[in-house]
C-alpha cells in the first residue's frame, strides 16, 4: 500500500491532470490518512469537477473522517450529477442506517440494488438494514403495546388494558359499529374500578378480583392483571359468560407478561 | 311498590346459599328502600356503594357499546357482590360469601326482579 502511495503520488506530480488522484485519494482514505486523502481529491476536484467518482471519493473521506452531514452533502450531489449511483446510494443507506431511519436506507440500498442485483456488498446491507428495522419496529410495538394481545380472539377490537388513571396502556375497544371507543371506556372503567376497590374495602370483601357486566347488547369484563393495571374485555352477547370469563383469564396472562417486560 | 312483593323478592334471594344479605336500593340517591341483611353487615353503606357502582359501570358499558346494564357481579377474596336493576328505578342487591353459586343467585335474583314488576 505504502508503494501503491508512492507510485501514485509520482504519477500525480509528473502528470497533475491524471485520473490517478482518485487511485490516491482512496489509498489514503483506507490508511486512516483522511486529511491527506480529502486534499488530494479536492485538488483533483479542481481540475475534473463533473467527475461523479471523485465527489463519491470525496464522501466516503468525509463520511470516514467524522463529517457525515459533509458525506451526505457530497452524496446528495452525486445523486444529482447521477441519480442511480450505487455507491453514492449506499453511503447514503448507511447514513441513514446510522440515523436509525431504515425506511429510508432500504430505499436507498434497493435502488442500489436495482442499478448491479449482483453487487453483494448491497445485499448484505438489505440484510443488516432489514433485520435493524424488524427489530426497530418489535420494539415500538412492545413499546406502544400494540402486540399486548396478539393472537388472542378479539385483540384488534375488544380487549384492551389501561392504567389505574384511565389511561389507555395498549390494546384497543371497538364499539359494535366500530368505531374506536379505547378511552371513552378508559375513564369510565377507571372511576368504577376505583369504586369498586372501595365497595370491597369498605364491605370487608378484600381485593377485588374481576367485575361482569352483562348489558343488552354485550359483556364488559373487568379485571386487574397487576397493580395499578386494568384489563377490559368486551364481547358481544352471543357470547357465554362464561367463556368471556375463560378469554379474560388468557387476555390477563398476556398483559401480565406485557407488563413484566415493561418494568424490565 | 307493595312492601310484601319487595319482601317476598328479598326473601326470595337470600335463600340462596351463601347469600349474607340482600336489598333494593334507589339507583339514583343510593338509598335503602327495602332490606333482609344478616346481622354485621352495614345495610347503608352497601346501598350507596352498589348505586354508585352500578352508575359508573352503567356508564362504561353505555361507552363500550354494551347496552343497558342486566347483571353485575363483582368478585373479591372473601366475597361477592351482585347487582341487577329493578322495576321502578331500584337496584336488587346481594353480598355474598366465597361459596355462593352466581348462577343460581343470579337466576333467583332475575326471578326476584319479575316479581316486583
Amino acid at each position: 500500500m505504502a508503494n501503491d502511495i508512492r507510485r501514485l503520488t509520482a504519477e500525480l506530480a509528473r502528470d497533475p491532470a491524471s485520473l490517478a488522484f482518485l487511485q490516491l485519494g482512496e489509498a489514503l482514505r483506507l490508511q486512516g490518512q483522511f486529511d491527506a486523502a480529502a486534499r488530494v481529491t479536492r485538488t483533483g476536484l479542481e481540475r475534473h469537477p463533473d467527475l461523479v467518482e471523485a465527489h463519491d471519493l470525496y464522501g466516503r473521506i468525509l463520511a470516514d473522517a467524522g463529517n457525515p452531514e459533509g458525506a451526505r452533502a457530497t452524496w446528495e450531489h452525486v445523486l444529482s450529477l447521477a441519480p442511480r449511483h450505487a455507491s453514492a446510494l449506499k453511503g447514503l443507506a448507511y447514513l441513514a442506517y446510522r440515523d436509525h431511519d431504515y425506511d429510508t436506507a432500504l430505499d436507498m440500498l434497493e435502488t442500489a440494488l436495482s442499478e448491479d442485483p449482483s453487487d453483494e456488498t448491497v445485499v448484505l446491507a438489505l440484510q443488516t438494514v432489514r433485520g435493524a428495522s424488524d427489530r426497530q419496529e418489535a420494539e415500538i410495538r412492545l413499546r406502544t403495546g400494540a402486540d399486548i394481545f396478539a393472537g388472542i380472539e378479539g385483540a384488534e377490537r375488544a380487549l384492551m388494558l389501561l392504567d389505574a388513571r384511565g389511561l389507555v396502556l395498549g390494546g384497543i375497544l371497538r364499539d359494535p359499529k366500530g368505531l374506536i371507543v379505547s378511552e371513552d371506556v378508559a375513564a369510565y372503567v377507571a372511576g368504577a374500578a376505583q369504586e369498586a376497590e372501595r365497595a370491597c374495602r369498605l364491605l370487608d370483601l378484600g381485593s377485588w378480583e374481576a367485575v361482569e357486566c352483562e348489558g343488552q347488547d354485550g359483556h364488559l369484563h373487568l379485571s386487574m392483571p397487576a397493580p395499578e393495571a386494568i384489563l377490559v374485555v368486551r364481547r358481544d352477547r352471543s357470547v357465554p359468560g362464561g367463556r368471556v370469563a375463560l378469554l379474560a383469564r388468557r387476555a390477563m396472562a398476556a398483559a401480565r407478561a406485557w407488563l413484566e417486560a415493561q418494568a424490565g | 311498590m307493595i312492601p310484601g312483593r319487595m319482601d317476598a323478592a328479598l326473601d326470595r334471594v337470600t335463600r340462596v346459599r351463601g347469600v349474607r344479605g340482600a336489598m333494593l336500593v334507589s339507583s339514583d340517591d343510593g338509598l335503602v328502600v327495602a332490606d333482609a341483611l344478616m346481622e354485621g353487615v352495614r345495610g347503608n353503606a352497601v346501598a350507596a356503594l352498589a348505586a354508585s357502582l352500578a352508575t359508573r359501570l352503567g356508564r362504561a358499558m353505555e361507552a363500550a357499546g354494551a347496552g343497558e346494564q342486566r347483571f353485575v357481579h363483582l368478585a373479591a377474596a372473601k366475597g361477592k357482590l351482585l347487582l341487577m336493576p329493578a322495576p321502578a328505578g331500584m337496584l336488587l342487591v346481594a353480598l355474598t360469601d366465597q361459596r355462593a353459586n352466581v348462577g343460581l343467585a343470579r337466576l333467583e335474583m332475575q326471578q326476584a326482579v319479575e316479581g316486583l314488576s
